[in-house]
C-alpha cells in the first residue's frame, strides 16, 4: 500500500505537460535509432547524454527512458519488416514476424508486436510497482553460481526445443560458442583468438553477427532465389490493426507465460535478449501451435515480445537498488545518474523517492504513448514494403553497413558483418539453425564468465551448482528442461510400444 | 624591370610580415574553430567515461568554450584503441584523450598498437583512492587485521574480487599478498560495481575498489572499508555510515598492510607532435574545469585527491610511475615477452 501512495506521487510528478512532451520526444527519437540497426538504444542514449546535464534529475532519466522504450519498439519494426534486428533483444522476433511479413500481413506481424510488446511493459512494470523493496535484496542473494544456473536454463531451456537435426544445432552452438569467446578474456586477461588482429582484441560486437547473419545473410539469400515479398498484398488499414489488436487476448497464456519468463529474466541477470529467446522456445515447446512456429505464428511473435519488453522494464530495478546494470543501455543510463549527482544503490528509494517513483511513474505513461506513437508508424512501414525489391534491396544494403559501422565506428565491422553475411546465407542454404548460433554468442561468454568464477571461488568443486536451495532449483528445472526432449521421447517410446504389445496380445 | 621586382620584393615581404603577425597572434590565443573530440579509453558508464563526461558538462555547461566537445568512447582492446587513435591523429589539435593509468600501464603487459611518444601528457587531474572493502556479516571481518589473520589461516581461501585481471584491482592485490605475506584467491569481475555487489551479498569475502562504487553498499550495512591504500587518511570528514566519516578509514600501512599511494590518476593526453599553443589551450582549460562546481562535487562525490599535475611535474610523475609498474609486473611475471 505504502507503494502505492507512493507510485501516485510519483504520477504527480510525472504528469505535468513539460514531462509528458518530454516523454514524446524521447519515444519518437527512440524509434528512429532503433529502427536503425547499429545505432541501438545505448550508443543512441550516450548520444542525448549531454543534452540532460543542464535538465533536472527526473526529466533528464524520463528523457533517456522514453527514448529507451522507443528505441525497444523499433528494434521490432526492423525486424518484421527486413529481417534486421534493430536490437539484439528483438532477434527472436524475426523467426516468426519476417515470415508472417513476407506473406503479406506485415501489418498485421507489426501489430501483434506492439500490442504484445506493451502488455510485456506494462506487467513489468506493475511487477516493479509491487515489488520493488523486495527485488533489490533478492537480486543480492546473486553470486557466480546462481548467474550460471540463469544461462544454463537459458541454454537448456533452447536445447531442448526439438526441431531439426541435434547434429546440426550442436555444430552451430559450438560454433557460436567459439565467436563468443573471441577478445579479452575477462578472467585471465589475455586475448583469445584473435590472431594477431588488434581489432579483435574487444571481441566481435552481437551487433555486428546479427547485422551479418539477419540482415546482409537475407538480402543474398533473397537476390538467390529471387524476391517473394508479398508486401503489396499488404491491405493498408486501421481496421487491420484494430482487428490484430482485438485477436490479441486469444493469446493469453503466451502472454502470461511470456511476461513471467520476461519479469524473471530481467530481475535475474539473464537480460531482454536471454528472456526473448527463451520465451520463444518455450512458446514453440508448450503451445499447441508450437509445431508451426518459424513459418509465420502469431505466438512466435507474441512470445518473444512480450518477454523483451517485461524484462526490459524489470531490468531497470537491479540498476536503481544496487547499481548493477542490466543492460547496455541501463549502463549508460547510470553514467548520467551519476553525472546528474545521484548515486544508485539500496539508498535511492529513500533519500529520492520522488525521483524513483516519477520514474516508475513515467514508466507507465512512456509505455503507453510509445504503443500508441509506433502504432500510428505502421501504415508509414507498410508503405515502405510495397516499393520494389530494386529499391529496397540496396536500401536495406546500405542500412546493415552503416549499422555495422556505427557500432562502435570502425570499418573492420563492416569486413565482419559482410563475412557473417556469407554464413548466414550458407546457413541457410545448408538448413543449418541460425537460433542456437546467435544464442551461443550471446550467453556463451557470460555463462563462461560465471561459471569460472563459480570455479575459482570455490576451488574447483562443481558442487557450488547444488549447494543452496535457489541455485540448486534453477539448476534442477534446467537440467529437466534440457531432458525434456529425451524424456518425451522415452516416453513416447514405452507408450508405443505399449500399445502395439497390447495389439499383439489381443490379436 | 628592376624596379618592379624590387616592388614584387618589397610585396611579398610585406605579406609575409603581415602573414606572421597573424601566425604570432595565433600563437597568443589559440582556440578551436571546429568541434573537439574527447576520446575515452573505456566504455560508456565506467569510470573514465564519467570523468570526460564531468569535463564535458563543466566545459559547457560554464561557457567556457565555444565550439562543441563531444564524447567518443573507445574502448577496445582494453583501451588501447583510443591511444592507438592518438597515434593515427598525430598533431591533431582537435582530439584530447582521457585515461587513467591505463596509458602507460598497457604497453607493458600487452601488445599495443601505441608507444608512450605517440602521446603528449596534458595533465593529471585528479587520483582515485583504493580501499579494501569486506562483508562484515557475512565474513565476520571487521579490521584489516582480521582480514590478514583469516587470511594466514585459510591460505589460498579467502576471496578478493576486483574489475577485470592484471589491472588496477589485481595489481592492488598482488602487493597485498606480498607485503602482508598472505596468499589470496583474486576473481575478477567485468566491473568493480558487480565485484562489489557479490561482496555485499555475501558470496566473497573482500574487494578492493574506489569509494564510489561500494559508497551505498557501505550506507546498507553490507560493506565495510578495512584500510585506504594512501600514505595518509582521506580528508572527507563528513559522516557516511555507522558514525564513520572517510577519514575515519584507517590507511593500510597504520593497519600493518605496507602498501602506500596506490591510486589511479585520471590523466588528459594529447597526440605526439601537437602544436604547443593548442597544448597551452587544453592545459589551461583543464584547470579552469577543475574550478568548477559540477567538478568539485564529482571529486567529492567520489572522495578523490584533487591534485592538478602538468608540464615538468607530470612528466616526472608518470616516469616514476611507469618504473613502479614495471617493478610490480616483472614481479608478477606479467611483462610482455621482450620477443614480441
Amino acid at each position: 500500500m505504502g507503494n502505492f501512495g507512493q507510485l501516485m506521487d510519483g504520477f504527480v510528478v510525472a504528469l505535468t505537460m513539460h514531462h509528458v512532451m518530454i516523454m514524446v520526444i524521447g519515444v519518437l527519437l527512440g524509434l528512429v535509432v532503433g529502427v536503425l540497426p547499429g545505432l541501438g538504444a545505448p550508443n543512441g542514449v550516450s548520444l542525448l547524454l549531454p543534452l540532460t546535464f543542464t535538465m533536472d534529475p527526473i526529466a533528464a532519466i524520463i528523457l533517456l527512458t522514453s527514448m529507451y522504450w522507443g528505441a525497444l519498439f523499433g528494434g521490432s519494426t526492423t525486424s518484421i519488416l527486413f529481417n534486421i534486428p534493430g536490437e539484439p533483444s528483438s532477434v527472436a522476433t524475426t523467426f516468426d514476424g519476417h515470415p508472417m511479413a513476407k506473406q503479406g500481413e506485415a501489418v498485421r506481424a507489426l501489430t501483434l508486436a506492439f500490442g504484445s510488446a506493451g502488455f510485456g511493459a506494462m506487467v513489468g512494470v506493475v511487477v516493479i510497482t509491487l515489488l520493488s523493496g523486495w527485488v533489490a535484496n533478492f537480486a543480492l542473494q546473486f553470486g557466480s553460481p546462481e548467474y550460471f544456473a540463469v544461462y544454463f536454463m537459458a541454454f537448456a531451456s533452447f536445447i531442448g526445443m526439438a526441431g531439426g537435426s541435434p547434429f546440426k544445432t550442436l555444430v552451430c552452438i559450438m560454433l557460436g560458442l567459439a565467436v563468443g569467446t573471441v577478445g579479452m578474456d575477462t578472467i585471465s586477461g589475455e586475448g583469445r583468438l584473435t590472431f594477431g588482429i588488434t581489432q579483435l582484441t574487444n571481441g566481435i560486437s552481437f551487433l555486428i553477427v546479427v547485422i551479418g547473419l539477419f540482415g546482409i545473410g537475407e538480402l543474398l539469400l533473397t537476390i538467390d532465389e529471387g524476391y517473394k515479398f508479398d508486401g503489396v498484398k499488404a491491405k493498408l488499414s486501421l481496421r487491420v490493426i484494430l482487428r490484430t489488436l482485438a485477436e490479441l487476448p486469444r493469446y493469453w497464456v503466451t502472454l502470461l507465460r511470456s511476461a513471467l519468463i520476461g519479469c524473471w529474466m530481467g530481475i535475474t541477470p539473464g537480460g531482454p535478449t536471454a528472456a526473448s529467446f527463451m520465451s520463444y522456445a518455450l512458446g514453440k515447446r508448450f503451445s499447441r501451435r508450437g509445431k508451426y512456429f518459424g513459418k509465420g505464428e502469431p505466438e512466435g511473435i507474441v512470445a518473444p515480445e512480450t518477454a523483451d519488453h517485461s524484462a526490459g522494464s524489470c531490468a531497470l530495478l537491479p540498476m536503481l537498488a544496487l547499481g548493477v546494470p542490466g543492460s547496455a543501455t541501463a549502463a549508460v543510463m547510470m553514467g548520467g545518474l551519476m553525472i546528474w549527482g545521484l548515486s544508485p544503490g539500496p539508498m535511492l528509494f529513500t533519500t529520492r523517492p520522488d525521483f524513483v517513483w516519477g520514474l516508475i511513474a513515467s514508466m507507465y505513461l512512456g509505455n503507453v504513448i510509445a504503443v500508441v506513437l509506433v502504432l500510428a508508424t505502421v501504415p508509414i512501414f507498410a508503405w515502405i514494403l510495397r516499393a520494389p525489391f530494386t529499391v529496397v534491396g540496396p536500401l536495406i544494403a546500405i542500412v546493415c553497413l552503416i549499422g555495422a559501422y556505427t557500432v562502435s565506428n570502425h570499418v573492420f565491422d563492416i569486413w565482419v558483418a559482410l563475412g557473417f553475411g556469407l554464413v548466414g546465407y550458407v546457413f541457410k542454404k545448408l538448413e543449418y539453425p541460425l537460433a542456437p548460433f546467435v544464442l551461443a554468442v550471446v550467453l556463451g561468454d557470460k555463462a563462461e564468465d560465471a561459471f569460472r568464477q563459480s570455479m575459482l571461488s570455490s576451488g574447483g568443486s562443481l558442487s557450488v551448482f547444488f549447494e543452496g536451495s535457489l541455485v540448486a532449483t534453477m539448476m534442477g528445472i534446467g537440467i529437466l528442461l534440457l531432458s525434456l526432449p529425451l524424456i518425451t521421447a522415452l516416453f513416447g517410446a514405452l507408450f508405443r510400444r505399449g500399445r502395439e504389445e497390447g495389439q499383439t496380445h489381443s490379436s | 624591370m628592376q624596379i618592379t621586382s624590387l616592388r614584387k620584393g618589397v610585396l611579398t615581404a610585406s605579406a609575409l610580415a603581415i602573414g606572421l603577425t597573424a601566425a604570432n597572434a595565433a600563437m597568443a590565443e589559440w582556440k578551436p574553430n571546429r568541434p573537439v573530440e574527447l576520446v575515452v579509453s573505456a566504455g560508456p558508464g565506467g569510470g573514465s567515461d564519467i570523468f570526460t563526461r564531468v569535463v564535458q558538462a563543466a566545459l559547457t555547461k560554464n561557457d567556457l568554450v565555444e565550439t562543441p566537445l563531444i564524447v567518443v568512447n573507445k574502448p577496445g582492446g582494453s583501451g588501447s584503441e583510443a591511444f592507438n587513435y592518438a597515434e593515427d591523429n598525430v598533431g591533431s589539435p582537435y582530439k584530447v584523450y582521457f585515461g587513467t593509468q591505463d596509458a602507460y600501464v598497457l604497453p607493458l603487459g600487452t601488445k599495443v598498437n601505441y608507444a608512450m611518444k605517440d602521446l603528449t601528457p596534458v595533465a593529471s587531474m585528479v587520483f582515485d583512492v583504493f580501499i579494501l572493502w569486506a562483508n562484515p556479516k557475512a565474513s565476520g571481518i571487521n579490521t584489516a587485521q582480521e582480514f590478514v589473520a583469516k587470511a594466514k589461516e585459510n591460505p589460498g581461501k579467502v576471496r578478493v574480487a576486483g574489475a577485470k585481471a592484471k589491472d588496477a584491482d589485481e595489481t592492488v592485490v598482488t602487493l597485498v599478498e606480498r607485503a602482508a605475506g598472505i596468499d589470496l584467491a583474486y576473481i575478477p569481475y567485468k566491473s568493480g560495481s558487480e565485484a562489489a555487489i557479490q561482496v555485499a551479498g555475501g558470496h566473497i569475502e573482500a574487494n578492493t575498489n574506489n569509494p564510489s562504487e561500494s559508497l551505498e553498499q557501505w550506507k546498507a550495512g553490507n560493506q565495510k572499508p578495512l584500510c585506504v591504500f594512501t600514505s595518509a587518511r582521506l580528508t572527507d570528514k563528513t559522516v557516511v555510515a555507522d558514525g564513520m566519516s572517510w577519514a575515519d578509514i584507517p590507511t593500510c600501512v597504520e593497519s600493518g598492510i605496507d602498501v602506500k599511494d596506490f591510486v589511479q590518476p585520471r590523466t588528459v593526453w594529447m597526440a605526439a607532435d601537437v602544436p604547443p599553443e593548442a597544448l597551452a589551450y587544453y592545459t589551461d582549460l583543464m584547470k579552469k574545469a577543475m574550478d568548477t562546481p559540477e567538478f568539485k562535487d564529482y571529486t567529492t562525490r567520489n572522495v578523490q585527491i584533487t591534485k592538478f599535475m602538468t608540464g615538468d611535474e607530470l612528466k616526472t610523475f608518470l616516469a616514476e610511475q611507469i618504473k613502479n609498474y614495471e617493478k610490480i609486473y616483472a614481479d608478477n611475471n606479467w611483462l610482455l615477452p621482450a620477443s614480441q
